[in-house]
């Protein structure tokens, strides 16, 4: 196999309409058809979706791992932002 | 013979050998994404050749199986059309091969699928969205191809050069046809002709690719006279069952 494979692309999945795409993987492609139809290809052939998005993967900014500490340790130690400290009426099922 | 018989082969043979060439590519393709493409059309295309062959053992009600009238026929038994056997060359040339029978398929399951035969209908039915998706994959390499690099262009321009004279015979009838075409069982594909022509003439044209202007066109498959290629495609297909004639896996 070559190594010219094209860019690399992400994949977000879609379940069910109105669910939210999912992150599933990444593939090769040339242009954003190719990379529809690879993702298709690679990621839908055993019924996993209705829709899919696919993102060139330069387009995507990532937090580093050097930001680990002041982006989410602070979180750690505030409980009160869950909201556990509420009673659920039963009514209202699982949310 | 029984027409409905050698109709529904001549279409399983059409899908087969097609899927058993596709297939060659399989570990081999120019790469990982577009490997698995292909060898997920191979797949479809195996799909419909086993429902095809299992409806044709049935019809023929001799006692052959599907695996029977796969493994046990020789080269002149096999009536498929020349342009499936054709070997991959390289990418291009699978491709164009595969364009071009991907539009044809695709007006032909669209008017199988009202066929008054229910099972070549359903067949076709099921086939028509496999293929819509195939004619897109392979009609966006084409472009691709043709409007790529010179090489690419030049390649793609030498397929189409090579693999004309076979597409004729696609839309040849004979008596066998004619008859279910009267019964309303098989299409007249001498009428997709202009379409199709029409279709792939828009398709090169938009890739920067010519249609050759040679009329002459090369047939025989129906009568199970091939080119020498098919031999050696099935000899590797054929080899095990024949190898271990009663062998379950």
């Amino acid at each position: 196999m070559s190594d010219s494979q094209g860019p690399l692309w992400e994949v977000f999945v879609q379940k069910k309409a109105g669910q939210p795409f999912v992150h599933c993987g990444s593939l090769h492609a040339f242009d954003k058809e190719m990379a529809l139809q690879n993702a298709r290809d690679l990621y839908t052939r055993r019924n996993e979706g209705m829709a899919l998005w696919v993102v060139p993967s330069s387009a995507i900014t990532a937090s580093s791992p050097e930001d680990m500490g002041s982006f989410f340790e602070p979180a750690n130690d505030k409980v009160y932002r869950h909201p556990t400290f509420y009673q659920i009426p039963d009514a209202i099922g699982h949310m | 013979m029984n027409n409905l018989f050698v109709y529904t082969l001549r279409l399983a043979d059409n899908s087969l050998v097609l899927a058993q060439r596709l297939s060659e590519w399989t570990g081999h393709g120019p790469f990982l994404e577009e490997d698995l493409a292909l060898t997920n059309v191979a797949l479809d295309t195996f799909g419909t050749a086993t429902s095809l062959l299992e409806y044709a053992a049935q019809v023929e009600g001799k006692g052959r199986s599907a695996d029977d009238l796969a493994y046990f026929r020789h080269e002149r038994e096999y009536t498929n059309v020349l342009l499936v056997e054709q070997p991959n060359g390289d990418y291009a040339k699978t491709i164009i091969r595969q364009a071009f029978v991907d539009h044809f398929n695709l007006l032909l399951y669209t008017e199988l699928a009202k066929s008054k035969d229910e099972t070549i209908a359903g067949i076709a039915q099921k086939a028509i969205k496999e293929v819509t998706y195939h004619v897109r994959h392979s009609s966006s390499w084409v472009l691709r191809f043709g409007d790529g690099t010179e090489e690419s262009h030049n390649r793609a321009q030498e397929a189409v050069n090579e693999l004309w004279r076979f597409t004729g015979e696609l839309f040849e009838m004979d008596e066998v046809e004619n008859n279910l075409v009267k019964e309303g069982i098989s299409v007249n594909t001498s009428l997709l002709k202009e379409k199709w022509e029409k279709q792939i003439t828009d398709l090169l044209t938009k890739a920067t690719l010519k249609k050759p202007e040679s009329s002459f066109m090369q047939s025989g498959g129906r009568k199970g006279m091939h080119t020498e290629h098919l031999g050696y495609l099935l000899s590797e297909m054929q080899t095990v069952p024949r190898m271990y004639p009663n062998a379950k896996w």
